[in-house]
């Protein structure tokens, strides 16, 4: 059980905390039912079931704030019908619990924060796009109706944040490699290349898991300041890819390949708006060369952002993003024969519209990404009703289109799906 | 007769005092400029809890309770920080504004879920603060400079101004009147009238207190007329001076609320 060791040191620092000062602690929490179904039978990968999503969650929330820190816990209970594994493990999010959170953040000089534990993770300033944010999403809960906060997935790790009067700087260590909750057709069927045919819950993966503490590490530092009004940031990271996009035929295991990521991004108002750049390089560690088909090529990534209300209550934000394809001559002239040739360049365009109504009770948002190059793209139209101060209510939909099976939106269009949910705060 | 001297003495003194207050020949546009710096510039900084309660016509109810600090800067310049703690559903969510006078106001949302640091649109600042019958302006101050004053009355005890806006087409109402006390220079009543000439919103200060020397709105509430929806506000725990340091305004107390919100 060494995996859960950081989680066990945390929890038990909890309850001494606990101890200590009970009446301090804060807490609060849900419960959201939630349940979503396939629009349409897919038979294209064994038989997928109808139903994506039928799951009962409670989550707790739980925190103490001291003068010399900060400890929280929050932790879901998940009752899910439509799962496929139902072994417990933190990292994947299966099972009975997904702990989100047990962490402490203190303060161990007047200059420094430091957060132990697991934690969520986010930086960069693509709008469900990320490029220098390295942290593990959760694709599979995005896909599926989850609440949009479901996208990240937690880190166990230390974070450490510096205030030196030049800028800010944070520093993430994870001594044991957070993958993605990556498609793995438990319940979405996907494009698997190796099999060369969609695969579905029936198709295992078999992928090198990279569980070994203190080497299978990642490390990410963000530098960041303002500028006369505009955040101005530079990131790296050193680490893998964070889906199993490798293989390794001598053991015949999808793998996470090593990855390095330089990047920078900058924000700020424009005209009457808010505009975003952001650009990295992903440095393809074991495929510098771009010569070996089984690893990726390097990359450069490119976002740039723009958003704006456009009258009072609604609002649309537009992006264009691109994958760039380093060495992509070797690339070429490597692929196996019979294998899709990827494009050099894959583009993106993002258009977000929300609107509110109701006395911001009524909120409504599409988030539309379509790819030019790719041919595909991914619809989310989403609706939250705050009936009340407790109880809101969610209705929305995952569609994917696209012209071939193998891109990366239009592999999932067996999947496309409805959903209905009910949250009670309290 | 001594005592009675000094009384007769003192009395005079309060009466000019109170007096020279109303004496003096004020414009509007002066007016004005003190009832912002009264409602909005009080000390060099503050903190205050909110509790907002919306009521509708039907007499459904909706409560927020927020923590507020803020932070004057130089040229007029200020930073908020909107810390809330009701309804469930926003629990420890942080709002920060850099207030930027003459130029579009610097906005993030924090999201504790994501530990997410969102900036934010410029966006209209006639927009409901919260869902509220509040508008942004009505939290962070509309500036002198957008609308044209009028002095239309002028009693011992207050100053009555109309206000016309610069550019009619950025704001929703034709027009808007307030009430502004003589003495405090608090706006009492405000009163907005839509394009047709229609009274349909007000917003009025129901209850004012002296706070170490700064008269401080407790209980306010903006009705508007035309759907029925009432919001009260009621402050509490409002202090001044109480020595916020630029650097509370920045991510890294978004990530670490200050102890100023969390107590």
């Amino acid at each position: 059980m060494v995996r859960y060791h950081i989680t066990i040191i945390v929890a038990a620092l909890l309850l001494l905390g606990l101890a200590g000062s009970a009446s301090a602690w804060q807490w609060h929490g849900f419960v959201d039912g939630r349940s979503g179904m396939r629009l349409h039978e897919d038979n294209g990968a064994g038989e997928q079931r109808r139903s994506i999503l039928n799951e009962l969650r409670a989550q707790v929330d739980l925190s103490h704030n001291a003068d010399w820190g900060v400890w929280q816990i929050r932790s879901d209970v998940i009752l899910d019908e439509a799962a496929g594994q139902r072994n417990a493990d933190l990292e994947s999010g299966h099972g009975v619990i997904d702990l989100r959170e047990a962490n402490v953040l203190f303060l161990p000089h007047d200059l420094v924060d430091v957060k132990l534990g697991r934690q969520i993770l986010t930086w960069g300033t693509g709008d469900l796009l990320f490029i220098n944010d390295m942290f593990p999403k959760d694709w599979q809960s995005f896909f599926i109706g989850r609440d949009e906060e479901y996208l990240k997935a937690p880190s166990d790790a230390v974070f450490i944040s510096l205030f030196p009067d030049f800028a800010s700087i944070d520093v993430v260590y994870n001594p044991r490699f957070d993958a993605d909750r990556y498609i793995s057709g438990e319940r979405i069927s996907y494009w698997n290349p190796l099999l060369n045919r969609h695969a579905g819950r029936d198709d295992e993966l078999r992928v090198d898991r990279r569980s070994r503490w203190f080497r299978d590490d990642e490390i990410s530092l963000r530098i960041y300041r303002d500028v006369a009004g505009y955040e101005l940031a530079f990131y790296g990271y050193d680490g893998f890819w964070k889906s199993p996009v490798g293989y390794d035929p001598v053991s015949a295991r999808q793998t996470f390949p090593a990855l390095r990521v330089l990047g920078a991004s900058i924000r700020g108002n424009a005209g009457s708006g808010l505009f975003n750049l952001e650009a990295g390089y992903y440095d393809s560690r074991c495929d510098r060369d771009g010569d070996d088909p089984l690893i990726p090529n390097s990359e450069y990534r490119l976002l740039v952002g723009y958003e704006q209300e456009l009258m009072r209550n609604l609002s649309a934000a537009l992006q264009y993003y691109l994958e760039y394809m380093d060495d992509y001559s070797y690339y070429q002239r490597t692929l196996p024969v019979g294998s899709v040739e990827k494009d050099r360049a894959r583009h993106v365009l993002t258009l977000r519209l929300s609107r509110q109504a109701f006395n911001q009770n009524l909120l409504l948002s599409l988030f539309t990404y379509w790819s030019p190059s790719d041919h595909d793209g991914y619809l989310r139209p989403s609706l939250k009703y705050k009936a009340s101060d407790a109880l809101s209510i969610y209705v929305g939909a995952n569609l994917f289109f696209g012209q071939r099976s193998d891109t990366f939106f239009g592999q999932f269009e067996d999947n496309n799906n409805l959903y209905v949910g009910i949250r009670y705060s309290l | 007769m001594k005592i009675l001297l000094k009384m007769t003495i003192m009395l005079c003194i309060i009466g000019l005092g109170a007096f020279s207050a109303i004496a003096q020949e004020l414009s509007a546009d002066e007016v004005i400029e003190r009832a912002n710096q009264a409602s909005y510039y009080a000390g060099q900084d503050g903190q205050a809890d909110v509790k907002m309660t919306i009521t509708s016509k039907g007499g459904i109810t909706r409560e927020r309770e927020f923590s507020l600090l803020r932070l004057s800067e130089t040229g007029g310049n200020q930073k908020f920080y909107t810390y809330f703690k009701a309804p469930a559903d926003v629990y420890k969510m942080a709002y920060l504004v850099w207030k930027n006078i003459g130029d579009n106001d610097d906005r993030w949302l924090w999201l504790p879920a994501l530990n997410l640091k969102k900036r934010i649109a410029p966006g209209d600042k006639r927009t409901s603060f919260v869902g509220s019958d509040f508008v942004y302006e009505d939290v962070s101050g509309r500036s002198p400079q957008a609308d044209i004053h009028r002095l239309v009355e002028q009693t011992q005890s207050y100053y009555l101004i109309e206000n016309t806006p610069k550019d009619p087409s950025s704001v929703e109402f034709s027009r808007y009147t307030v009430r502004i006390d003589a003495l405090t220079f608090l706006p009492l009543i405000a009163e907005y009238y839509d394009r047709s000439g229609q009274l349909y919103r007000r917003v009025e200060a129901l209850q004012v207190k002296e706070i170490q020397g700064f008269p401080t709105v407790m209980v306010a509430r903006a009705s508007d007329l035309v759907s029925g929806s009432v919001t009260r506000n009621e402050f509490t725990n409002v202090r001044y001076n109480i020595g916020l340091k630029a650097k509370i305004f920045t991510e890294r107390f978004l990530r670490r609320p200050p102890r100023e919100v969390t107590r």
